[in-house]
């Protein structure tokens, strides 16, 4: 058993329900207890869809378990088809209907449904949301793509003169992250490139798209985590290429296109010189200078973390000081880029093990997903929201994507502005006393919660100097998490010091000192110690 | 057999005996588990710890944006595969979750260990295993059972289950103790505060369960008259009952009618006369009388469908079409338990269109086809609905908001008339 406060991705079922619901004409019909159907909302208010998801739920009862939970299975796969005249259906069971073993697939190829049936075999117990996903989305494209399969061992003919080179788009979903906005902005830069989206799947596609996917000369797999297996199926089966490369960035980006011209076997220059993001100049620009070094811990999904990592790094100019994912399916990958950046890698999906690490790197920027928002939030860092899993706000109404040279832009803007602008950070520092515009205040363009702390209590704070205690215990909040060495005392009035340093670097400075103390076996930290030690210690 | 006058009709009319339709099929409902969100913010020294899959531990932090909440006393035991290999493990596991818990959060005095579907599916006894944990963390903090799984419980029906888990705690009352009233269910803070100065000034000795703190649960013996504050505590009741409690009958205290009555069965039985019922209510009555009358324009004569969510569907329809003449079109509810609802049928118009329990789609279809005025319904079906060009309440929000007793009569005649006004404001 894991003790679970909060989880970074649903059950596998979830997963699978974010295909059907991406789809147009396919129905999933889902053996599960009542209370299942709360998954509808994750759809229809998070994502503020304005259809019901395709799903039936079974709804089986405590006292069907000793009766026939199977024929209400059938009745409700009959009655759902019926209803409903869908294209394909999904079968499937929940994590409570895997326990007692009906065997929907079984039980649904019974019932002979005049239309194509894939059952899912999703482990409950062993799996999560985006495996589901993508197990549910290569099921999905082998059931209704393999009629269409060539001949074993037969060459793919080439493409007839003069017409365009074809893809598909793979990996989009329901419920992603952006997902509806990087399909719009990936479609359009592969048009200036002069290639065609054949199908986009499973985002808006029909059963009948996902079987015709093997006309395409190519893949580009968005989002690894749901379409890489569906698309190494393709691969093998329609010889059909993929692409490997996530467009997530500038630097990402130029390299899909590369990748892209390289497959379709076209000119990349045209499109290459015409990019049109701004990030590269309004990161040289001497306004990001303040920008530089900032220290950033990163989390999400591997496909976004591993993107937003090489940004901060190559694009911003930012220093890495964290990456970790809860993909643990992608835990490679991110252990090779953390070994690149010189830091740890976090592959967890604990959230209480991600706060104990954001607590402990004092990171001056958090990028994550809406639990690492939290977290910040409640550690007083800037944030901002990278990846799944979603919020209400990560589907905005405005044009937003991730992916693509727009996306450069859009992301240019989100880790940017959380921070403390330039100037505003050294008025900060220079005037750490002032009740309105004290250390602990939000950056002044962010509205919310920039309301000053109560004035009283902060000239207080300042008057009180001499009446403290002689030593102080060290603070607990801000610095929870940091390791406190148990036998030095701070002088009241180097805790006074220390609080004139920076909340996001103050308990590094803490821990820094105490180590510098200990090592020269000093029992009392002074001011001097303190400077003493931030001239040790300067990078 | 009533010393004081009465509003309600008498037994036999309205729907008491009304005919109701029946249906099984998808149940788009919360189950039982979702009261946590309501209950660990209630009861400030207790824990939920669900004892369940990654469905539930998603469930919880998806069904009311909780997150809210920095770090919450709810949490999941998650089971994972190996737990399933033999039941010994699973206990052992359970043992360890609890204890690294407790290492946490030292202070919680109350956990509750909550069962789930897969908890009840593979048969793990939680009660018993609350007995073992007993051993080792009494009296620090005691522990106890209940099951908010789906396969048993419909969302309000997890309060009934964990009250109904909290009566053999409450200490016997003394043997010469005077009569005292205990008002049973979950009711906001300010509504709490409100009722207890109302009883106060009818001279009525009251307590309320769930209480604030596990510290301060009341005690209950043959000189307890309970009153239900909320329709969905059948289970609890009867435990009341054999406790020696006895419970008094009336509506729920929705609307100034509703209060009303509430409140007049606490005096009846307590004896309490006519002059100081009137002295003590008139005020409130008045003022949730002016109150409604800011909604009754936008309300009367506007048809109301009720999906099946709380329980409180009936209650609700009835401070509806009584209080501000609205048409009932169906009035669903996941559970009827008639001998609970009886004071409430009893004063619902002739004829309303009952349903019980759900098949989904076919509601849908009676919805589309009733085309009412206004829905209710949960999150999953709302924005559909919306897109359809049903106007729609959530559910849910008249079980998070404080709806009770007359200062509150107003806000939820609002929550009505605010789909309403919102439709008509917009011009886009």
């Amino acid at each position: 058993m894991q003790l679970t406060v909060w989880t970074y991705e649903g059950p596998p079922h979830v997963g699978a329900m974010r295909i059907a619901t991406a789809m147009e004409d396919v129905h999933y019909v889902l053996h599960a207890p009542q209370g299942d159907t709360y998954a509808d909302l994750l759809f229809t208010m998070i994502e503020r869809r304005d259809k019901r998801p395709p799903v039936t739920y079974t709804t089986f009862e405590a006292r069907d378990l000793g009766a026939d939970t199977a024929e209400i299975f059938k009745t409700a796969a009959r009655e759902a088809y019926e209803r409903f005249k869908p294209a394909a259906m999904l079968v499937g069971a929940s994590c409570t209907a895997e326990l007692i073993q009906d065997d929907p697939g079984g039980l649904a190829k019974a019932l002979g449904l005049p239309l194509p049936v894939v059952p899912l075999e999703l482990p409950s117990y062993q799996r999560k949301e985006n495996w589901g996903a993508s197990e549910t989305f290569y099921h999905l494209v082998r059931a209704l793509a393999s009629p269409h399969a060539p001949a074993p061992g037969s060459e793919r003919p080439a493409r007839e003169p003069g017409r365009r080179p074809r893809c598909n788009l793979l990996g989009a979903t329901a419920l992603g992250f952006r997902h509806r906005d990087d399909v719009d902005e990936i479609t359009r830069l592969l048009d200036r490139l002069g290639v065609d989206v054949a199908v986009t799947a499973p985002l808006g596609a029909h059963a009948a798209d996902i079987a015709r996917l093997g006309e395409a000369d190519f893949n580009v797999v968005l989002y690894p985590e749901i379409a890489a297996t569906a698309a190494k199926w393709l691969e093998r089966t329609f010889r059909q290429p993929m692409t490997k490369t996530v467009p997530i960035g500038v630097g990402a980006t130029i390299d899909f296109v590369k990748e892209v011209a390289e497959l379709a076997g076209i000119d990349p220059q045209p499109v290459l010189a015409g990019a049109t993001s701004r990030l590269p100049w309004y990161s040289r620009s001497v306004d990001s200078t303040y920008l530089t070094g900032k220290r950033v811990f990163i989390f999400g999904d591997a496909t976004h973390a591993l993107a937003a990592a090489r940004i901060a790094d190559k694009e911003l100019g930012y220093k890495v000081v964290g990456l970790g994912t809860y993909s643990r399916e992608f835990a490679r990958d991110i252990r090779a880029a953390a070994e690149a950046y010189g830091v740890e890698p976090l592959i967890t999906d604990d959230y209480l093990e991600v706060e104990a690490k954001v607590a402990e790197l004092h990171p001056e920027l958090v990028l994550g997903t809406q639990m690492e928002r939290h977290i910040a939030k409640r550690l007083r860092v800037p944030c901002a929201v990278i990846s799944a899993p979603v919020h209400v706000q990560d589907f905005p109404a405005r044009y937003s994507p991730q992916m693509g040279f727009e996306g450069a832009n859009v992301i240019f803007d989100a880790f940017v502005h959380p921070l403390m602008m330039g100037l505003e950070e050294h008025l900060l520092g220079m005037f750490r006393g002032d009740f309105e515009f004290h250390d602990e205040a939000h950056p002044s363009h962010l509205g919310h919660g920039a309301a000053p702390q109560e004035a009283p209590t902060q000239i207080k704070e300042a008057g009180t100097q001499t009446a403290e205690p002689a030593v102080v215990t060290p603070e607990t909040s801000a610095s929870a998490g940091a390791a406190v060495a148990p036998d030095i005392v701070w002088a009241a009035e180097a805790e006074q010091e220390l609080k004139k340093i920076p909340f996001f670097v103050r308990g590094k400075a803490r821990r820094n000192t105490e180590r510098f103390a200990e090592e020269r076996g000093l029992a009392t930290i002074t001011i001097e110690t303190l400077y003493d030690a931030k001239a040790h210690f300067a990078r | 057999m009533n010393a004081l006058a009465s509003a309600a009709p008498a037994q036999g009319q309205g729907c008491a005996e009304a005919p109701v339709l029946r249906q099984r099929g998808q149940r788009e409902v919360f189950c039982g588990l979702t009261g946590i969100i309501w209950l660990h913010r209630k009861i400030q020294d207790a824990f939920f710890l669900i004892v369940g899959s990654r469905t539930c531990a998603h469930l919880m932090q998806s069904a009311a944006g909780v997150m809210i909440f920095a770090e919450p006393r709810f949490a999941t035991a998650i089971i994972e595969e190996r737990d399933l290999a033999g039941m010994a493990d699973a206990n052992e596991e359970l043992d360890r979750v609890v204890t690294q818990l407790l290492e946490r959060r030292p202070d919680i005095r109350l956990l509750f260990l909550v069962g789930s579907c897969p908890s009840e599916v593979i048969k793990l006894d939680l009660s018993r295993a609350a007995e073992r944990l007993n051993e080792s963390f009494s009296p620090r903090t005691r522990i106890l059972n209940y099951s908010g799984s789906g396969i048993e419980t419909t969302f309000t029906q997890g309060e009934d289950a964990c009250l109904a888990a909290l009566v053999p705690e409450l200490a016997p009352e003394a043997e010469d103790a005077a009569p005292s009233l205990l008002v049973i269910g979950a009711l906001a803070d300010v509504v709490e505060d409100q009722f207890r100065r109302l009883f106060n000034d009818l001279g009525i000795p009251v307590a309320f369960l769930p209480p604030r703190s596990s510290q301060e649960l009341p005690a209950v013996g043959k000189a307890t008259r309970y009153l239900m504050a909320q329709p969905f505590l059948g289970d609890t009741c009867k435990a009341l009952d054999k406790r020696g409690a006895e419970r008094l009958i009336a509506p729920f205290p929705l609307g100034a009618e509703g209060t009303t009555e509430w409140l007049r069965a606490a005096a009846t039985a307590f004896g309490v006369d006519k002059e100081r019922f009137e002295a003590v209510t008139v005020m409130g009555r008045e003022r949730a009388r002016r109150a409604l009358t800011h909604y009754q324009e936008r309300l009367a004569g506007k048809s109301i469908f009720f999906f099946p969510d709380s329980q409180l569907e009936i209650p609700l329809a009835r401070f509806l079409s009584r209080e501000l003449s609205m048409e009932l079109a169906e009035v669903g509810t996941p559970y009827l338990h008639r001998q609970n609802m009886a004071a409430e049928l009893a004063l619902l118009p002739a004829g309303t269109a009952l349903s019980e329990g759900q098949d989904v789609d076919k509601q849908l279809d009676r919805a589309r086809a009733a085309r009412p005025d206004l829905t209710v319904c949960g999150l999953g079906l709302a924005n559909p609905l919306e897109a359809e060009g049903l106007r729609t309440k959530w559910a849910i929000e008249l079980v998070f908001t404080p709806i009770q007793g007359y200062e509150q009569a107003g806000d939820l005649a609002e929550l009505f008339a605010r789909p309403l006004t919102r439709a008509e404001r917009l011009e886009v």
